[in-house]
């Protein structure tokens, strides 16, 4: 394989909450056209180092640089969170699920779009007086729309009310939601939590299919590890808001370290079960 | 200086009426989440009470000693205030608890006009004065003190001290607080939440109609439109502390009363509520949860 | 056998039995309640002194109904019901079994014809009969009035739900001429300023109020700080320049616009409870500047004589080149509200145009979106701040057109207008209404404000209670008793779904158990 060209790339990340340290001199790079899976434990940062990525906190110390494919780069610590989705273009999801349940389906994926629209209409004034290029764009945008709806799969209940779907469909909502703002990168935040598996793999289809169609690169926290294996292309993982690992799924996969974070084995275990994992392996690594 | 020392006092007698107001204003917000706006017409309910059972002792009496007039006064206004916001809000709110947000908020605006209203029609529009009932002045290193004012901070101090034992030592008080950090939850574990926000507002009810009382005693004079402002001016000193906090209200009732009196004195009293009103939008623009209020971490 | 039979007859004796207790609890907690303030009541006497008046009797009435009205309510209403199947939880309404038993044709047409008939010859017939006669007359008119509107629209429900904006529209523009035909020049004055433009002012600032509550979802307690503005804009422009109405009208909203913005910039980032309690105080500040910047606003006096509007320069005046000498018609100043009524009509519905435009914009949209999720919000890239601050100013400066409006129409503004109690009846209406829904806050204006109004007009009630009883005097109390009776009843409002701004196959309303309500 080639270089590999970094989308995200994440240099000595802090995050203090009063006394306690949430992520300790993180550092870790995402790799554009790459699903990468950030993992760890309840309570390891996962969420916090979304946070700081997507400008929802501020980050104690480090930096954050966004690469679009143009070349143009972002401080993303520095810019606050709807600018990061605005002129970075990193969109993002919720743990728990943030969708517009008042709205429907079709209006969620319409509300996306607003900035977009929002030039189109020539900031309302001229939208408002019934330009032409106005309704030129609010046609696209339904046609957008309707890409996604086909994408998630969500086409039959496009005008339905948000909060009127269930909880797989509305994890697809959001995915999809975040699309239409047209990211290079999509953070999904724990994107199967709650999904049974027929879901489950509708899910990695569909996050397959928007690599492959869209080009975005994919940064996922998940627990689920069936989809953290079969999908993912690049593993990070998070103990105490520290990086134990990086690479690959079968890397990681056999990192003792992981291994200890997961089973939760004692310190000095730790010593036996690398020389028993190396002692495995023959000592190939 | 004396002349600054004169207003503090004078502040603080205020800003005690304001404080009593305020805690059930605070309090019903932190237990149901709600601002009952009618609450302000309680507190001029409290004071009718007040009023009336006074020229009914003075009737029926004749002369009858201060202080136990004063006594009979709070303590019938009390019960009264008490039973008026134990049924309004079986009436009132809770057929509304937990639906929709401005609900409530709006049945509380409908509840003050319709209260205010009441008065008015029952007792008249006009300005009821009553002769001062108490009317003894000291002189304090140059500061007067009149006899009113030391009883309204007593009277506060004493309410206070009560009301935080109950809060913080008794059963009832932790079920309240339980009532307010998770509703289901406390009624799961056996709490009487129905209950629990009746003596709630019952409690706010009877710390009004003490302030309401208070404030006969101190103007000598109370009209059916008194609710408002002390009402809005409560409120205010209930979000000027941090709404939901305790000595929050008391702090900010204090702050609003030290706030009117000394801009009356040193500036002009034309503009002294434009002033309150404005101290609270700064304080609320760098400390938007108020001042001891808890910071409202936004969960993301 | 047995058992069926007597079952019933104790549910009957528990009934009534549990009845009479609630009546005791009642009229003893109404005993309670009322025994301070209306068995006594406080009055001065000849030397200035308050003494007390006693009025058991009328403590005794009270308490009375309360008991037997909570006695008839468990015993006979309640099961009365149920038994007709008040199932319809949803609209709240009586069932239509009820409505076809209620609206019969003979009684319609019966009704049409007393209506029509009194209508015409009610005048020459209550001139001949005593006033307490003639009050009972008209009581009747009314009643046939209301119950000929009622039946047709019950007929024609169906019909009426599906146009109903545009019968709406059609009804509005010709209110003034059928009113004019049928109570005379002179009598159309209260029909149309008291009720027509009366209400449609509040329509109007409603519908204001709306795009920054309903749509938005942020609590605004100080809407009338706006309106002042707007009046004021007018009232001082005018008098101290000379400008006209025509150019003054978009100046106070941009004005006000430009207050909303000043005032909303710094306090926008608070939330829910805290932005309330700000704009309150805002409203509050407006409202004492007016009163104590005497220089400028001639402070509680008021600023008087403010200048009429004009219809492309012609002039609603006595002059020989007045509206009424032009169009060869008697002087009156019927002509001035007819087209003060168009004008508010012209400029709600100016409102209403606008309201439903944005709503499909992207603007309008995301203040929706807003009201659901800030959060979401942010994370798709939607300045949250310029959203709420275009909210919040747009709202303003239709605050500020009704508020010209209103300074033309009464020629006089005074603080006194602009009190906290003006934005709580407009922000009644928006949530009484159903929060973004427009059809819903106009029949909530309608309601409460021509309710209230109507209550004006109960000559009746002065000859059951005597000639010193102003009816107007419980005009509040029944308001504010109406908004909780209407809140319990139906918390979401008359109408509580939403109507989507897109759809792809079918335009469904989403229930109103899923919008929210917004936390700013």
């Amino acid at each position: 394989m080639m270089t590999k060209d970094p989308i995200l790339k994440v240099d000595h990340l802090s995050m203090r909450f009063g006394g306690l340290m949430a992520i300790n001199d993180l550092s870790f790079e995402a790799y554009r056209g790459d699903i990468t899976a950030l993992i760890g434990p309840n309570g390891a940062g996962k969420t916090t180092v979304f946070n700081c990525i997507t400008g929802f906190y501020k980050p104690t110390m480090g930096m954050i640089t966004m690469r679009q494919k143009a070349g143009k780069e972002f401080l993303l610590e520095r810019m606050s969170d709807f600018e990061v989705n605005r002129d970075a273009k990193v969109a993002r999801t919720f743990q728990n699920i943030r969708l517009f349940s008042g709205l429907t389906v079709l209006e969620n994926l319409l509300v996306a779009q607003h900035n977009k629209l929002m030039m189109a209409s020539g900031y309302t004034v001229l939208g408002l007086l019934g330009f032409p290029t106005y309704k030129k764009a609010a046609a696209q945008s339904i046609e957008q729309a309707k890409y996604w709806l086909d994408k998630a799969n969500l086409t039959d209940r496009a005008d339905d009310p948000a909060g009127d779907l269930p909880y797989g469909a509305q994890r697809r909502l959001e995915i999809a939601r975040a699309m239409c703002t047209g990211p290079e990168f999509l953070c999904l935040d724990e994107p199967a939590a709650g999904l049974n598996p027929r879901e489950s793999l509708a899910l990695n289809e569909l996050l397959r299919g928007i690599r492959s169609d869209t080009g975005t690169s994919i940064l996922l926290i998940e627990h689920d590890m069936s989809v953290v294996m079969e999908i993912s292309d690049h593993v990070v993982v998070l103990e105490y808001g520290q990086k134990i690992s990086d690479g690959n799924p079968d890397h990681v996969k056999n990192d003792p370290k992981v291994i200890a974070a997961y089973l939760g084995v004692e310190d000095d275990e730790v010593e036996d079960v690398i020389a028993e994992v190396e002692g495995e392996t023959g000592g190939a690594h | 200086m004396e002349y600054f020392v004169q207003q503090l006092v004078n502040g603080l007698t205020l800003g005690s009426i304001y404080g009593l107001i305020a805690i059930g204003y605070t309090m019903v917000y932190g237990i149901i989440g709600m601002v009952n706006f009618a609450h302000g017409d309680i507190f001029m309910l409290g004071g009718f009470s007040a009023l009336i059972v006074y020229l009914l002792l003075l009737s029926v009496f004749g002369g009858i000693p201060i202080a136990l007039a004063l006594f009979v006064m709070i303590i019938v206004a009390m019960l009264m205030t008490g039973l008026w916001n134990w049924v309004i809000e079986k009436m009132a709110y809770r057929p509304l608890r937990g639906s929709f947000r401005l609900a409530p908020l709006i049945t509380a605006i409908g509840m003050s006009i319709a209260l205010s209203n009441f008065i008015q029609v029952t007792q008249g529009p006009r300005n009821k004065p009553i002769p001062s009932m108490v009317s003894s002045v000291y002189e304090v290193f140059g500061i007067s003190i009149s006899l009113k004012q030391i009883i309204i901070v007593l009277v506060t101090a004493v309410l206070l001290t009560i009301f935080w034992y109950i809060v913080n030592h008794t059963p009832l008080g932790r079920a309240q607080r339980a009532t307010e950090q998770d509703r289901k939850m406390a009624a799961l574990l056996g709490i009487d939440v129905d209950k629990t926000i009746s003596i709630t507002f019952v409690m706010g009810a009877a710390l009004a109609a003490v302030a309401g009382t208070m404030y006969l005693m101190y103007y000598g004079v109370i009209v059916f439109t008194d609710g408002f402002t002390p009402g809005v001016k409560a409120f205010t000193a209930a979000v000027l502390g941090g709404i939901g906090s305790l000595p929050g209200a008391v702090l900010g009732g204090i702050m609003i009363g030290l706030i009117e009196s000394l801009w009356s004195a040193y500036f002009t009293i034309d503009y002294k509520d434009v002033a309150t009103f404005s101290i609270l939008a700064v304080v609320l623009i760098f400390k938007p949860s108020g001042i001891l209020g808890r910071p409202e971490v936004e969960k993301v | 056998m047995a058992n069926t039979t007597s079952t019933p007859v104790s549910a009957d004796s528990n009934l009534t039995a549990r009845a009479l207790r609630e009546g005791f609890y009642a009229g003893l907690i109404s005993l309670g309640l009322f025994v301070l303030f209306v068995g006594l009541k406080t009055d001065q006497n000849i030397l200035n002194e308050l003494i007390l008046v006693q009025r058991w009797g009328l403590l005794a009435i009270f308490v009375a109904v309360a008991a037997v009205g909570r006695f008839a309510m468990v015993a006979y209403i309640r099961p009365f019901m149920e038994r007709q199947k008040v199932t319809n939880l949803v609209t709240g309404l009586l069932p239509d079994s009820v409505a076809t038993r209620f609206f019969k044709l003979p009684v319609f047409i019966a009704a049409a014809v007393i209506g029509l008939g009194l209508m015409i010859f009610g005048g020459t017939i209550s001139a001949s009969i005593s006033p307490t006669a003639g009050a009972y007359l008209s009581l009747i008119r009314g009643a046939a009035v209301v119950y000929t509107l009622a039946s047709v629209f019950f007929y024609f429900r169906a019909y009426i739900v599906a146009n109903f904006s545009m019968l709406a529209i059609i009804a509005l523009i010709l209110y003034p001429p059928v009113i004019l035909a049928l109570t005379g020049v002179q009598g159309s004055l209260k029909w149309v300023d008291n009720f027509g433009v009366q209400i449609l002012i509040y329509v109007m600032l409603a519908w204001g109020l709306n795009i920054v509550v309903g749509l938005a979802g942020l609590l605004d307690l100080g809407y009338v700080a706006f309106y002042a503005v707007g009046a004021y804009s007018y009232a001082l422009l005018s008098s101290y320049f000379g400008l006209s109405f025509w150019i003054l009208l978009p100046l106070a909203g941009i004005l006000a616009a430009f207050w909303g913005m000043i005032l909303g910039f710094p306090v926008l980032r608070l939330k829910g409870d805290y932005l309330a309690i700000v704009t309150l105080a805002f409203g509050e500040i407006i409202r004492l500047v007016l009163i104590n910047w005497t220089e400028v606003t001639k402070g509680t006096f008021g600023v008087s004589g403010i200048p009429k509007a004009t219809l492309f320069g012609i002039k609603f005046d006595a002059s020989k080149d007045g509206f009424a000498a032009l169009m060869g018609l008697p002087m009156s100043s019927a002509y001035y509200k007819i087209f003060l009524f168009y004008l508010i009509l012209a400029l709600a519905l100016l409102t209403a145009f606008v309201s439903i435009r944005l709503r499909r914009m992207p603007i309008g949209r995301a203040w929706e979106a807003l009201r659901e999720d800030e959060i979401a919000c942010r994370s798709l890239g939607i300045n949250t701040v310029t959203t709420k601050l275009t909210a919040f100013s747009i709202g303003a400066m239709f605050g500020g057109f009704a508020g010209s409006f209103f300074a033309v129409r009464q020629g006089f503004v005074s603080p006194e207008s602009f009190v906290f109690l003006e934005s709580a009846i407009i922000l009644a209406i928006v949530v009484l209404g159903g929060m973004g829904s427009l059809v819903g806050i106009a029949v909530a204006a309608a309601v409460m404000i021509g309710g209230t109004e109507l209550l004006r007009e109960m000559s009746l009630l002065k000859q059951i209670f005597g000639e010193d009883f102003t009816p107007e005097l419980y005009r509040m109390l029944l308001f504010g008793i109406a908004m909780i009776v209407v809140m319990v009843w139906k918390p979401r409002g008359f109408v509580g779904s939403r109507e989507p701004t897109a759809f792809l196959r079918e335009r469904k309303s989403v229930s109103g158990s899923f919008t929210k309500e917004g936390h700013g």
